[in-house]
């Protein structure tokens, strides 16, 4: 099958492009980006007014699957990832059983062949049952595929584990991913620590219960000479943290999650549990330096920590209510409504948080439009808005953050390894159909 | 709302009352046990005048309470303005005393049904008269006013407005056109 | 004014004037209460539900009585008799509360918020009779009844809070209340139970009782619970009470004529001498009886807000 893509403005910052090209598409891969391109057998999308991108690569996603398959499957959630325009995701291994074993991952991934819809990737627990006890065996989970290590949804409390965990992913090469929270100090916090907790009457989180812990493992992962990559950050000492490991040379990268370069700890004063996260949503200040970090690069990526709930575990006292929202389908208008308009990126910056340097961190060939490369390909249509509702939201779960909001960005198409795999009904106009 | 009639002035309404003050004297053979209820908002200001007609003509101190009948009221869930409740006050006791009852208007007899069984609440008088300024007729129950200032006959599509000084700023009485 | 609310779910969302009127309408109840028969027929045919998520006898029998002296019916559902227990979600017990067509639900509820996510999902009122550390809106409008009835107003006057602010709900009403009212508000305690920002909410902080007591118009005291486990960040009881009790010897320093509040139940020589409690400032049972006249305006103003509002819809 061949795909035409006339006319979109292109955006790749890997070949520093931005500018109205043609894409061909063959035998799914990226065939010429060119003016002019000409193919009497390829079916043509015409994407004037558009923007192509690379496709998103979102390295925080909850696919539930094997274990809550009522929040989330491996099909309903990267169906979710197509229609934002995200062709590959990093899958957590929190499920239940959570991915810590040889077995468990040949399961995953069979399940993988046979349902999803996008590329799946995965990352396996540091810890069995991630009950921060004694170490996976990193080496064979590395063999099995496995792209990074993390026991996300909690921290390894355990120092001294930590530190064996990091000298042995230093060893293998593998990433560890850090969820960073010293549950000592959040206790059973549901709410950022500060004004909003003292109004709300719930209990608080603090900063310093994440960034004690981000110092922590950056002091680790330093020493052990490993590749640390920070998950959700949420405050501004972290992203100092971070910026002050960086300048030290500490190999680590960083991601934030639209929520809290969207949101603030406001939003939870009328005990909306889709306001509910782990971290929490933080002050005016702290959103602030993280849609500063996102523009000098202090934190490199964005990814959803799309975290799917069902209703009867939402629509209960906030106390009570699971922590984490959905994200997959609303990161890319987040981004472009709340980072690219205010000018904190450009199209070029938006594609390396969100696509480009996510897959440089997994060691995956995307996040570029480049000659040969997988054609995994959004193309969004900037002028047209959309608005968040149950309805419009694909995944199994609807506990969004933003429903009912209107968004700018629509996305039109998703190429996801050649294929157009998901196409706007509502809003494309009709294309015949090409050959191939 | 368009004012289609003045039916009294503040001279008019003056010796209406005067004149129900002597009816209630002559009807209860002086000021014993005697005592006036009006019913807020200005049920209550005239019980006042009456009594204070009364003081005039006999010389009496007859006390006065005033009575606010909006947690008896059977529209309650019914009504388009919400009604605010006032307060209650009656610093004596109705037991054994005849009570004159004392209200502006007339009309369904609703009111006057929801001020009695707020009065037995209060005690067990010898027995309740009933004192208005007018009675414009179309009656819902069966009740009637022992005292009248005036019978004025209206449409169900009019509202007769009394206005006092103490509320109003002026004395007088009108017939006025619905929406 | 008119009232437009089908719920009273706290004070920080309450205008001034929303304040004023419920405490004036509670002055008409008041003299209700004070009569020889002391029901009316305000509330006939209604049904008031006391949802019951946490024990509380008193807050429960004074909803009931108020209910009552409306005419309405009371049915008081408690954890330990309901369905509760069996998981239930709080949104199926309220539209099952609902479906069987009572009026008004009063709860009290150890989550904060609680109040407010119901009211979300059911069409008839709620009465938030104490939700987790919010918000207990009815002890505070009772609180300000009696110190308006007994200072005359509530405008300048200096009321000190103390005791644990940063787990009471009592102190949070009071705080909105108060200060929406144009009173002057300390809250006391050690510093542990200060909660962040809280003087954001308009109130000044001191961490000395006698600071406190010096020149405050009324002291309402809040009731210590010891027992309650917040991860060893409490003081202990012996130290509070030499610190932060109020004993007779504070309050014969403090402003003549000081009024002395408790929220209730005491805790004799925990937070507060006994002598004090049963002393000439003290107005505690006043507040206890005030509570009747303010919890039937409550009742009453929001059975007339659900119907103005159903007349909106028609």
């Amino acid at each position: 099958m061949k795909i035409l893509i006339k006319h979109p403005r292109v955006i790749d910052p890997v070949q520093a492009l931005d500018g109205v090209r043609d894409i061909l598409i063959e035998h799914g891969k990226i065939k010429k980006v060119a003016e002019g391109l000409q193919d009497e057998a390829a079916r043509v999308i015409d994407a004037s007014g558009c923007i192509a991108l690379p496709g998103l690569v979102d390295m925080h996603v909850h696919l539930r699957e094997p274990g809550r398959e009522d929040k989330e499957t491996i099909a309903s959630g990267t169906r979710a990832a197509l229609f934002g325009g995200v062709t590959s995701v990093l899958a957590m291994p929190n499920t239940a059983p959570a991915i810590d074993s040889v077995a468990h991952i040949r399961l995953l991934k069979e399940r993988i062949r046979k349902t999803a819809a996008a590329n799946v990737y995965i990352c396996a627990a540091i810890t069995k049952g991630r009950q921060g006890k004694e170490l996976t065996p990193f080496a064979q989970l590395k063999a099995e595929g496995a792209l990074a290590i993390s026991d996300d949804g909690s921290s390894v409390d355990s120092t001294a584990l930590m530190f064996e965990a990091f000298k042995s992913a230093k060893e293998h090469d593998l990433l560890v991913i850090c969820h960073c929270q010293d549950s000592a100090l959040s206790g059973s916090g549901v709410v950022n620590l500060g004004f909003t907790s003292t109004r709300t009457g719930l209990r608080g989180i603090s900063s310093e219960s994440e960034f004690r812990r981000v110092e922590r493992d950056l002091g680790l992962a330093a020493e052990a000479g490993a590749r640390v990559h920070i998950a959700h950050v949420s405050c501004r000492e972290s992203v100092a943290l971070i910026a002050a490991a960086k300048k030290k040379g500490v190999r680590v990268t960083a991601e934030t999650a639209p929520h809290y370069f969207t949101l603030t700890e406001e939003s939870v004063l009328g005990y909306d549990t889709n306001m509910k996260m782990n971290p929490p949503l933080r002050s005016a200040e702290d959103r602030q330096a993280l849609r500063q970090a996102l523009g000098d690069g202090t934190i490199d990526i964005i990814a959803s920590d799309h975290a799917p709930h069902t209703e009867n575990e939402k629509e209960i006292e906030f106390e009570r209510a699971e922590f984490g929202v959905i994200g997959l389908q609303t990161e890319l208008s987040l981004a472009i409504n709340e980072l690219l308009e205010p000018g904190f990126l450009d199209w070029t910056g938006l594609v390396q948080r969100i696509s480009l340097a996510p897959a440089r961190v997994l060691g995956l060939h995307k996040g570029t439009l480049g000659i040969g490369v997988d054609a995994d390909i959004v193309i969004v249509d900037p002028r047209k808005d959309w608005v968040v509702t149950k309805e419009s939201l694909v995944s199994k779960s609807k506990n969004s953050s933003f429903l009912g909001k209107r968004l700018p960005g629509t996305v039109a198409y998703t190429i996801c390894n050649g294929v157009l795999a998901y196409e706007n009904q509502r809003e494309a106009p009709q294309h015949p159909k090409g050959g191939g | 709302m368009k004012e289609k009639a003045k039916v009294l002035d503040n001279e008019a309404l003056s010796r209406s009352l005067i004149r129900i003050a002597h009816e209630i004297l002559e009807k209860n053979k002086g000021t014993d046990e005697l005592c006036l209820i009006g019913i807020r908002t200005r049920g209550a200001y005239l019980a006042r005048r009456l009594a204070d007609c009364i003081k005039r003509i006999d010389n009496a101190l007859v006390p006065v309470g005033s009575l606010d009948i909006t947690l008896y009221r059977d529209d309650l869930t019914l009504v388009a303005a919400q009604p605010v409740v006032h307060k209650t006050e009656i610093g004596f006791d109705i037991t054994a005393k005849n009570v004159i009852l004392v209200d502006d208007v007339l009309y369904t007899g609703r009111t006057i049904r929801a001020a009695l069984d707020a009065l037995i609440d209060f005690g067990r008088p010898k027995n309740i008269q009933l004192a208005v300024l007018i009675d414009r007729g179309h009656r819902e129950l069966p009740i009637r006013a022992d005292f009248v200032g005036k019978n004025i006959p209206t449409a169900q599509s009019e509202t007769v407005e009394v206005r006092l000084q103490e509320v109003d700023g002026k004395d007088e009485v009108a017939i006025v056109e619905k929406g | 004014m008119l009232w437009k609310r089908k719920d009273l779910l706290g004070l920080e969302e309450l205008t001034p004037e929303e304040i004023g009127f419920i405490l004036s309408t509670a002055e008409s109840f008041k003299e209700v209460t004070t009569r020889e028969i002391k029901k009316v027929p305000a509330l006939r045919g209604k049904t008031v539900v006391n949802l019951f998520y946490e024990p509380s006898t008193r807050t429960r029998i004074s909803f009931e009585i108020a209910a009552k002296r409306l005419s309405a019916d009371v049915i008081n559902i408690a954890t330990e008799t309901s369905s509760v227990q069996k998981g239930e979600t709080l949104i199926d017990t309220g539209t099952n509360i609902e479906a069987l067509k009572a009026d008004i639900i009063v709860m009290r509820h150890n989550c904060s918020g609680a109040a407010a996510i119901l009211a979300r999902h059911v069409g008839i009122s709620v009465v938030n009779a104490g939700d987790g550390w919010h918000e207990h809106p009815t002890q505070a409008l009772l609180d300000m009844f009696t110190l308006k009835e007994k200072l005359g107003r509530i405008k300048d006057m200096k009321v000190s809070i103390v005791g644990d602010i940063a787990h009471s709900r009592v102190a949070r009403s009071n705080i909105w209340g108060l200060t929406k009212l144009g009173a002057r508000v300390t809250v006391c305690a050690p510093p542990m139970l200060i909660p962040p920002g809280i003087e954001r909410m308009g109130v000044s902080v001191t961490h000395r009782i006698e600071e406190a007591l010096r020149e405050a118009d009324a002291v309402n005291v809040l009731r210590m619970q010891f027992e309650r486990d917040t991860q060893g960040a409490f003081p202990l009881q012996l130290e509070y009470f030499q610190d932060f009790g109020i004993t007779q010897e504070r309050i014969q320093k403090a402003k003549k004529g000081i009024l002395v509040m408790h929220p209730g139940p005491l805790n004799r020589g925990i937070e507060i001498e006994s002598s004090v409690a049963d002393g000439e400032n003290s107005v505690i049972l006043e507040q206890v009886t005030n509570g009747i006249a303010v919890r039937m305006a409550v009742l009453f103003l929001v059975s007339q807000g659900r119907e103005q509002k159903n007349e909106d819809l028609n």
